[in-house]
C-alpha cells in the first residue's frame, strides 16, 4: 500500500499541474469574490482583472518551465505518465493561456453593452482554460476525456451565455447535443481501446495496436469512432453542422475564444491520440483523413463565400482552416517532422490573426447595433482608418499574403506537402487559397469601398486596444522573422520523435 | 564608399517604405503638402537610383559581387528554412530597375490633379507598390522574391478598387485572383526545386546562384513540372495569351498612374520571371522543343491576336491595353528564341515597352482628365487646338510604332533577329504584329489628332502644362536615347544575357564560327541591328571584355576572347 501512497503524492507530479491549480484557483476565487466585492455592475471589469492576474501567473509558470526548466526535466510524465509535461504541452499551453487572455481582454466592453457582464463568465472561461491544459498534456484516454469534458461543458454555458438571446440559446443547444452526442462517439472509440490493449494509457495501447494485424476490424472501428468524435470537435466535414450555427449565437467574445483555444486543444489531443496512441495505424487514418480533409477545404472555402453574417463567415473561414490543419497531419503521417512543425505553427498563427479579426469585429456591437453583418464594416476606413488597417492585415493573413504570419503558416503547410510528395494536395491547397482571398476581400471591399451606412461611434475600450496591439504584434512579428517562433515550434514537436 | 555598396540596393528599396511611414503622419486635409511628400520621395528614390548608373559602367571594387551580380547583400533572414534576405542586380535587373524608379515617380507626378479624394492613401499605396516592384527586380532568393511579388499585389488591387472606373470592383479583384492564383502554383513549383536541390546537396536554400548553378542536373521530368508551375505564374502577369483576360479590365478600370505602373513595370515582372528563373533554373525544360513550340506559338498568338483586337477598339485606353498584349508578345517571343538576340531584345523590348506605353496611358490620362471619356469617337482635330499635345503624342505613338530612330524598332528589330536566327516562320508570324501595330496606332492618332475639330467640347481644351509636360518628357528622352544610341544598354546586357544562354544552350557559342569576339558583336554578319547602331564593334567588345575581367571571377583562361565566353561557367 505504501507503493500507491508515495506514487500519489510524489510533490514534482503537482509541481507539473502548478498552471493548471493557479487557474482553477482563480477560476474558484472569480465566484467567491464577484458577489462579495464586485456585486455592482461598476465594477465587474474587476473580474477581468483578477482573471487577467490568474493568467498572467500561469502564462509566467509555463515561462519557467521552459526558462529554468521543470525540476523533473522534460519531457516529464506525471502520474505515471497519464499527464505528460513536454516541451510540446507548454507551447501550446502557452497559445491557450494566451488567447485566453486576450478573449478576457476583449469581452469585458463587450458584455456590458449586452448587459451581460457576470462573473461566472471569467470563472467559466479560467475553467474551459484549465480543461484544454488538460487536453494538450493527456496521454492517458480518461484525462483526455476529463479534460474534454471540462472545456466543453463551459464552453455550451458560454455559447448560451446571452440568456434572451434567442439565437444564442439555439446555438448552444446545437452545439451541446451534437457535442454529447460526439463525446459518446469519442468515449466509444476509447473503450475499444481500452478493450484491445487493457489499459488507457497512449504508450501502451500504441504497443497492444502494433502486435495486431493490420486488418483488424476492432481497430479499426476503435479509430473511426474516434476520430468521428475529434472530427466534430475540430469541426471537420461531415461533422461540423454546429459551427456555424454555435458561432453566430455565442457572444462575439466567446466566438473569437471557441475559434481558436479548443482548436489548439483539440488539435493536441488529435496529434496525441494519433501519433502516440494510433501510430501503427497511420497509414489507415491518414487515408481516412485525406478525404475528410479536402472535404472539409471544400466546404469551408465555398460556403464562406456566400456567408452574409461575419461570425457565421468566421465559422466557415474556420472550417477552411481546419481544413488546412488537417493536411499538415497528413504530412506527418509520413513520418515527416515538417508536417508537426506546420501544424503547430499554424496554431500559433491562426490564434493571433483570428483572435486579432475578432477584436475588430466585436468593436460593431455597440448601442443597439447588433453588428454581425459584413455590411456592418463597410466605409470603416472613413470611420477609423487605424481599425480598417488592422482588419485588413489581419484579413490578408488569413488569406495567406506575405509578410503576414498568415503566409508562414501556409507556407509550412505546403511545406511539409511538396515534401511528402502529396503534390495534389498542395495543389488543392493553394487552389483553395486563392478562393479565400476572394471571400476575405469582400470585407476589405465593405471597409474600404462602401460608405458607412451609421455614425455610431465605435465600442471600443483600453483592453481592447491592447488585444489589438498584441494581435497585430504576433501577426507582424511571425510573417517577418518568424525564425524564433519556428525554432520553437520545431522543439514543441521534439517529444513525438523521442 | 565601402558602406554604400553594400547596403546600396536596401537604401533604394525601403525609402519609399520610410517615406510611407512619414507620410502617415501629415494630415489628411492637407493634401498638397501629401502630394509635395509623395513626389519628393519617389523623385528622392528615382536620384537614389542613379549613382548605380555610374557604379554599373566600372568595374567592381569593393568585393560586393556574386558572379554576375553586383551590389550583393547577404544576410540570414530564415534559417530554419534556409531563406536569406539576398540582394544583387545584374545588367537586366539593373535596367528594370532603372526603369521602375523613373516610371514610379512620373506616375505620381501625373497624379497631382487627377487624384482628388483619399489622397493620402493614395500616396501610401503608390509607395508600397514601389518597394513590392522593386524588391521583386532586386531579389536573389526566390523566397524573398515571392514575398515582394505577393506584397506588390495589395496596393496594385487598392489603386484600381478605389481609384479605379465604374468596375473598378471587378477589375482589381479579378487582377488579384488571377495575379495570385498563378503565384502560388509557383510557390509549389519553387519548394519542388528546393527540395531537390536538398536531396541532391544536403543542404536547403532559395539562394538563386546555388540553385541556378546547379540547374543543369535535374532530371528533365521535374524540370518540365516545374516549368509549368513557373510558366503559369509568370505567363498570367506577362500576360500571355490565353491569360490576358484580366488585363484589359484591370487598364480600363485603373487611373491613369495605375495603368502606367501596371503596363511599365508589373507585366515586366513576368517576362523578368521567365528570364531570371525559368531559364536559368530550368534549362533542360526551357530549351525542349515542345515547350519552345508552346510558348512561341503562344506568343505569336498573343502578337496577332493583341493587335487585331486593338484595331477594334472605340476606348483609347482599352486599344493601349490590348497592344500591350501584343507588344510583350514580342518580349516572349523574344526570350523563347533562347538565342542572345533574342534575350537582349527582349529586355530591350520590355524597357522600350515601359516607356512607349507608359506615355501612351500618360497621354490618354491627359486627354481623359480633361473630356472624362476615352470614346475615339468623341474626339478629332485635336492637333488643332493642342498642338504640344499633338506633337508628344506622336512621337510616342512613332516609338511604340517601331518607327526608326525610336526605342521600338531597336527592340523589334533584335527580337525579329533573334527570331530569325531560331526560326524564319517564327519572325514572319511575328512581322505581322508590327504591321498591324502601326495600323491601329497610325488609324488612333489619325481620327483623334487629325480631321476637323467639330466638337465645341474640343474646342475649349487647353494644351499640356510644365508639369504635365513634365511627366512625357523623361520618356520621350529615353526613347530617343534608345533609338538613337542603344549600345550602353546591350552593353550591360551582354554578361548576363551569355550567362543564361550558356546554362540553356551550353554549347551555343561553341557551335558559332571563331573568332567569338567579333562573332559576339556582330553575330550574323551584316544584318545585325547592333552592328548598324554600334560604330565600332571590335573596339567596344574589347573594352568590354577589359571591363569584365576586372570585376568578375577571372575566367579560367585569360586569352582570346572566344575562350572567354565559352569557358565561363556561371
Amino acid at each position: 500500500m505504501g507503493n500507491v501512497w508515495t506514487s500519489f503524492f510524489r510533490p514534482l507530479d503537482y509541481a507539473a499541474l502548478k498552471p493548471e491549480i493557479l487557474l482553477t484557483i482563480f477560476g474558484l476565487a472569480v465566484l467567491l469574490v464577484d458577489p462579495l466585492l464586485f456585486s455592482d455592475k461598476k465594477d465587474k471589469n474587476w473580474n477581468a482583472v483578477f482573471t487577467l492576474l490568474g493568467l498572467g501567473f500561469a502564462f509566467l509558470q509555463l515561462v519557467l518551465f521552459i526558462g529554468k526548466g521543470f525540476p523533473g526535466g522534460l519531457p516529464y510524465a506525471a502520474f505515471e505518465g497519464r499527464f505528460t509535461l513536454d516541451a510540446f504541452a507548454v507551447f501550446l499551453k502557452l497559445i491557450i493561456v494566451l488567447a485566453t487572455m486576450l478573449v478576457v481582454l476583449i469581452s469585458g466592453r463587450y458584455l456590458e453593452i449586452e448587459d451581460a457582464h457576470f462573473g461566472e463568465y471569467y470563472a467559466l472561461l479560467l475553467f474551459s482554460a484549465v480543461g484544454m491544459m488538460f487536453m494538450v498534456s493527456a496521454t492517458d484516454l480518461i484525462v483526455l476525456f476529463l479534460g474534454l469534458e471540462l472545456m466543453a461543458l463551459c464552453e455550451y454555458v458560454l455559447v448560451g451565455f446571452l440568456r434572451g438571446d434567442r439565437r444564442s440559446n439555439e446555438g448552444a443547444m446545437k452545439f451541446f447535443l451534437l457535442g454529447a452526442f460526439s463525446s459518446g462517439l469519442l468515449l466509444y472509440g476509447m473503450s475499444l481501446l481500452y478493450g484491445i490493449s487493457g489499459s488507457t494509457k497512449l504508450s501502451t495501447i500504441s504497443v497492444s495496436l502494433t502486435i495486431r494485424p493490420a486488418s483488424d476490424p476492432v481497430s479499426w472501428v476503435a479509430m473511426i469512432t474516434l476520430l468521428a468524435g475529434l472530427f466534430f470537435k475540430i469541426a471537420a466535414v461531415p461533422f461540423h453542422q454546429w459551427t456555424p450555427d454555435a458561432y453566430e449565437g455565442a457572444p462575439t467574445s466567446i466566438t473569437a475564444f471557441i475559434s481558436v483555444a479548443p482548436k489548439v486543444a483539440s488539435f493536441a489531443i488529435l496529434l496525441r491520440l494519433l501519433f502516440t496512441g494510433m501510430g501503427p495505424l497511420h497509414v489507415q487514418w491518414q487515408s481516412l483523413m485525406i478525404g475528410v480533409a479536402i472535404a472539409t477545404m471544400t466546404l469551408g472555402n465555398l460556403a464562406a463565400v456566400s456567408s452574409t453574417n461575419i461570425k457565421r463567415f468566421f465559422g466557415y473561414s474556420t472550417i477552411a482552416h481546419v481544413g488546412y490543419l488537417l493536411l499538415g497531419v497528413i504530412a506527418a503521417a509520413d513520418g515527416n517532422s515538417t508536417g508537426l512543425t506546420a501544424v503547430v505553427i499554424y496554431l500559433l498563427v491562426y490564434t493571433f490573426m483570428n483572435l486579432g479579426a475578432f477584436a475588430v469585429i466585436i468593436l460593431m456591437r455597440r448601442q443597439d447595433l447588433v453588428g454581425d453583418q459584413i455590411d456592418d464594416l463597410a466605409g470603416l476606413m472613413a470611420r477609423a482608418p487605424g481599425m480598417a488597417i488592422l482588419m485588413l492585415i489581419f484579413l490578408l493573413s488569413l488569406a495567406g499574403i506575405p509578410p503576414t504570419a498568415g503566409f508562414i503558416g501556409k507556407y509550412y503547410i505546403f511545406l511539409s506537402l511538396i515534401q511528402t510528395g502529396h503534390y495534389y494536395l498542395a495543389v488543392l491547397g493553394v487552389a483553395y487559397a486563392v478562393v479565400a482571398l476572394y471571400y476575405y476581400f469582400r470585407i476589405v471591399v465593405a471597409m474600404f469601398m462602401q460608405k458607412a451606412p451609421d455614425s455610431v461611434p465605435l465600442a471600443t475600450s483600453p483592453g481592447l486596444t491592447v488585444a489589438l496591439g498584441v494581435t497585430l504584434g504576433f501577426t507582424l512579428a511571425i510573417g517577418i522573422y518568424p525564425e524564433p517562433f519556428i525554432l520553437a515550434a520545431q522543439n514543441a514537436i521534439l517529444p513525438f520523435f523521442s | 564608399m565601402q558602406f554604400f555598396y553594400e547596403n546600396y540596393l536596401s537604401i533604394i528599396l525601403f525609402a519609399p517604405l520610410v517615406g510611407m511611414g512619414v507620410l502617415l503622419f501629415i494630415p489628411g486635409e492637407n493634401k498638397n503638402a501629401i502630394r509635395w511628400w509623395g513626389n519628393i520621395v519617389l523623385f528622392g528614390d528615382f536620384l537614389l537610383s542613379l549613382p548605380l548608373v555610374f557604379w554599373f559602367s566600372t568595374p567592381d571594387q569593393s568585393g560586393t559581387h556574386e558572379k554576375l551580380f553586383r551590389f550583393v547583400e547577404r544576410h540570414d533572414w530564415i534559417p530554419s528554412i534556409g531563406a536569406q534576405y539576398h540582394l544583387g542586380i545584374d545588367g537586366i535587373s539593373f535596367l528594370l530597375i532603372m526603369l521602375t524608379t523613373v516610371l514610379g515617380f512620373i506616375s505620381v507626378l501625373s497624379s497631382w490633379t487627377a487624384i482628388q479624394d483619399r489622397v493620402k492613401e493614395y500616396y501610401a499605396m503608390f509607395l508600397l507598390l514601389q518597394v513590392g516592384m522593386l524588391g521583386v527586380f532586386m531579389s536573389l532568393d526566390i523566397f524573398l522574391f515571392y514575398v515582394f511579388w505577393e506584397v506588390m499585389l495589395v496596393p496594385m488591387y487598392f489603386i484600381i478598387g478605389v481609384w479605379g472606373g465604374p468596375r473598378k470592383l471587378y477589375a482589381a479583384i479579378k487582377f488579384f485572383l488571377y495575379t495570385l492564383a498563378g503565384s502560388v502554383l509557383m510557390l509549389l513549383g519553387i519548394l519542388a526545386l528546393y527540395f531537390q536541390y536538398h536531396t541532391d546537396k544536403g543542404v536547403y536554400t532559395f539562394n538563386l546562384i546555388d540553385l541556378t548553378s546547379h540547374a543543369s542536373l535535374w532530371p528533365l521530368g521535374l524540370q518540365l513540372w516545374v516549368f509549368a508551375a513557373f510558366a503559369i505564374g509568370f505567363a498570367i502577369k506577362v500576360p500571355m495569351f490565353p491569360f490576358h483576360t484580366w488585363l484589359p479590365d484591370a487598364h480600363v478600370e485603373a487611373p491613369t498612374a495605375g495603368s502606367v505602373i501596371l503596363a511599365g513595370v508589373l507585366l515586366k515582372m513576368g517576362t523578368y520571371g521567365f528570364i531570371r528563373f525559368s531559364l536559368p533554373l530550368l534549362p533542360q525544360a526551357s530549351s525542349d522543343p515542345r515547350v519552345v513550340k508552346v510558348m512561341v506559338y503562344i506568343s505569336i498568338i498573343g502578337i496577332v491576336y493583341g493587335a487585331l483586337v486593338s484595331l477594334m477598339q472605340r476606348d483609347m485606353k482599352k486599344l493601349i491595353a490590348y497592344s500591350s498584349v501584343s507588344h510583350l508578345g514580342f518580349c516572349t517571343l523574344g526570350i523563347f528564341a533562347l538565342n542572345p538576340h533574342g534575350l537582349e531584345g527582349s529586355v530591350i523590348q520590355q524597357i522600350n515597352h515601359g516607356i512607349s506605353t507608359g506615355a501612351l496611358f500618360l497621354i490618354v490620362g491627359l486627354i481623359y482628365e480633361r473630356r472624362h471619356t476615352r470614346e475615339i469617337k468623341e474626339f478629332g482635330g485635336l492637333s488643332n487646338v493642342m498642338p504640344i499635345y499633338a506633337t508628344l503624342f506622336m512621337i510616342v505613338m512613332l516609338s511604340s510604332v517601331g518607327l526608326p530612330l525610336l526605342n521600338g524598332f531597336i527592340g523589334e528589330f533584335t527580337i525579329l533577329q533573334g527570331a530569325f536566327e531560331a526560326n524564319w516562320h517564327w519572325a514572319a508570324w511575328a512581322v505581322s504584329g508590327i504591321v498591324l501595330g502601326a495600323a491601329y496606332m497610325l488609324w488612333l492618332y489619325q481620327r483623334t489628332m487629325f480631321g476637323p475639330c467639330d466638337n465645341p467640347k474640343n474646342q475649349v481644351l487647353k494644351d499640356l502644362n510644365l508639369r504635365e509636360v513634365m511627366t512625357l518628357v523623361p520618356l520621350i528622352i529615353g526613347a530617343f536615347w534608345i533609338g538613337l544610341y542603344p549600345k550602353p544598354f546591350f552593353d550591360v546586357l551582354q554578361e548576363p544575357v551569355q550567362a543564361i544562354v550558356q546554362s540553356v544552350h551550353p554549347d551555343f557559342y561553341k557551335s558559332q564560327p571563331q573568332p567569338a569576339a567579333a562573332q559576339i558583336a556582330a553575330p550574323s554578319g551584316g544584318n545585325s541591328a547592333r552592328a548598324a547602331t554600334v560604330p565600332a564593334p571590335k573596339a567596344n567588345t574589347d573594352k568590354l571584355a577589359a571591363n569584365l575581367s576586372a570585376p568578375w571571377p577571372a575566367p579560367k583562361s585569360l586569352g582570346p576572347h572566344g575562350q572567354q565566353y565559352s569557358g565561363a561557367k556561371h
